[in-house]
């Protein structure tokens, strides 16, 4: 054997003998290849999406499930909400919900920065910041976010203390999502950071750059743009968690659901508010991509 | 001879058992380009990147100046304002546009106003013929182009010295001539520079002293018409025969 692989073993300097390479994909392949594969996959998903609507009417129970989940009727009381009978509308209760993550998702976005910056800093000045920063993501990962919220909406309360223990559920809430998500997206930043290779520092360290500027001009920018998938997905994560408030009492979608669903004894509003979740995460999605697509665009084509 | 501004003396760098430069000594004054030669691992840029305090030297002593730089009151940004170094692999900051790259400094650490840094450096991006592409990122330049607007970027700091380490080593070979040609102008004007590379031709025309590391010793220095037609020792001679 040479390198040059498979020469004549009798005759080392034989010429290597192979036959014209096959370069054609598989017969099968071949099916789905351009417009076919268009066609394909419009069909495949008419399939799939076929066989879960007609087990509705196919399943024992599905006449049952179409009429508890899918009324159309309760599904606009639901979203309208009756005052007179004490039924909170879901329309209402979105309000909720999209301010409690919008609040928190900054908070979450400064706090996480920060304590990141605690976590990686070696200024001896910050020791004990360091020790708390790793202790406070210890715990807030490993505590479900639904007991962080039980625990601080029912606890700040019980404290009897001034401004922390008389604000409205919603901020309880709010306090709650953002210890709970600070904790992972500190981890995200983290890992941002350490993504950024070493020679990076050292060129801004070089220019005789301060710490903190190297951080801020050079390390940071990199690094944000770095997470923003993963960070992206822990908001989206962020945006549904706001529906466990409602254990809390709470008036936002989900709880409005539930008032509807224990007066009228119809789920559909359980529906409406599933799909309010969606309406919001997959713009956001979609939104993203677009940004990390015109970044990696502005960096690889002649700036304006 | 003019002043020492760089005095190296029997510096010792270790990365644990690993002992990379083992009693260096060498120095240089204004105006000197000294060029470092020697096989990759001799210790050529550990030595650079201790003189800018990248490394903390485990022994011997740098004094810049006159000062000690092992002095614990000395600050390693006003040590990175006078040393400029310039790395392997350009080291460019990828998210920022070429002239934002070359103001770094000056705005930030030199609390230079902007305008009058964006003229200096539009003036310095002119010089090396790359002032149309300023507004771009660095990803769309060569890797000559690159490295040239390292080297401004470390210009535009106004550094007493000028490290420059391998800077033509990640290059295309079509490429090295243009970094090259530069760094002999920057020669001719007078600017002092320590520089480790591996281009003999261009360390025999431009440098008034050839360093030979090997090893983490300095094994010999001397003018380079004597270092590359008649070294004085064997391993030097060893080397050169060998990398031409």
């Amino acid at each position: 054997m040479t390198f040059l692989g498979n020469r004549g073993r009798d005759d080392p300097t034989a010429p290597v003998t192979r036959g014209v390479p096959n370069l054609l994909a598989s017969r099968r392949s071949q099916l789905f290849t351009g417009k076919r594969g268009v066609a394909a996959s419009a069909i495949s998903s008419i399939v799939i999406l076929g066989a879960i609507v007609a087990l509705l009417y196919v399943a024992p129970g599905g006449a049952t499930v179409r009429f508890t989940y899918f009324n159309l009727h309760d599904m606009w009381q639901a979203w309208q909400g009756d005052p007179t009978k004490g039924i909170e509308a879901i329309r209402d209760g979105i309000v909720a919900n999209i301010w409690m993550f919008l609040l928190s998702e900054v908070l979450v976005l400064f706090l996480g920065l920060m304590v990141a910056w605690c976590r990686i800093t070696t200024s001896p000045v910050l020791f004990p910041f360091r020790v708390l920063a790793t202790a406070y993501t210890d715990v807030f990962r490993g505590v479900p976010v639904l007991l962080v919220v039980l625990l601080v909406g029912y606890g700040l309360p019980a404290l009897e203390f001034g401004v922390l223990s008389s604000q409205s559920l919603d901020v309880y809430g709010v306090i709650a999502l953002t210890l709970s998500y600070t904790a992972y997206v500190s981890e995200v930043f983290r890992a941002g950071i350490y993504s950024i290779p070493s020679s990076q520092t050292h060129a801004a360290q070089s220019l005789g750059l301060s710490n903190a500027s190297t951080m801020r001009r050079v390390i940071l920018p990199q690094a944000v743009r770095n997470v923003i998938p993963p960070l992206l997905n822990d908001f989206i994560s962020l945006q549904k968690d706001t529906a466990l408030v409602s254990v809390l009492g709470a008036v936002e979608a989900t709880r409005a659901a539930q008032i509807y669903a224990s007066t009228v004894f119809n789920e559909s509003g359980l529906t409406v508010a599933a799909l309010f979740f969606l309406v919001l995460t997959i713009p956001m999605t979609r939104f993203t991509d677009r940004l990390i697509a015109k970044d990696r665009g502005r960096r690889l084509v002649i700036a304006s | 001879m003019s002043d020492v501004v760089l005095e190296i003396d029997s510096v010792v760098k270790r990365f644990g058992d690993n002992e990379v430069l083992r009693g260096v000594s060498l120095e240089l004054r204004t105006h000197e380009v000294v060029c470092l030669i020697g096989a990759s691992g001799s210790g050529k840029s550990t030595l650079l990147r201790c003189i800018n305090l990248l490394e903390r030297i485990d022994g011997g002593d740098i004094t810049l100046f006159g000062q000690s730089l092992g002095d614990v009151r000395v600050d390693p940004k006003l040590v990175r304002r006078q040393v400029g170094i310039v790395f392997q692999s350009y080291n460019l900051f990828p998210h920022l546009s070429v002239l934002d790259n070359v103001i770094l400094g000056p705005v930030r650490a030199q609390k230079l106003d902007r305008e009058e840094a964006r003229e200096e450096a539009l003036a310095l991006l002119e010089r090396i013929g790359l002032k149309e592409r300023a507004h771009e990122f660095p990803e769309r330049l060569s890797g000559g182009q690159q490295q040239r607007v390292a080297i401004v970027r470390s210009l535009a700091m106004h550094p007493a010295i000028l490290l420059l380490d391998e800077v033509t080593s990640a290059l295309d070979p079509t490429l090295v001539g243009e970094v090259l040609d530069l760094l002999a102008e920057l020669a001719h004007q007078g600017m002092t520079m320590l520089i480790a590379t591996h281009e003999m031709a261009f360390a025999r025309e431009v440098a008034h002293e050839v360093a030979y590391l090997d090893k983490g010793v300095l094994v010999e220095k001397g003018p380079p018409e004597q270092i590359f037609s008649a070294p004085r020792e064997e391993a030097t001679r060893v080397f050169l025969s060998r990398v031409h």
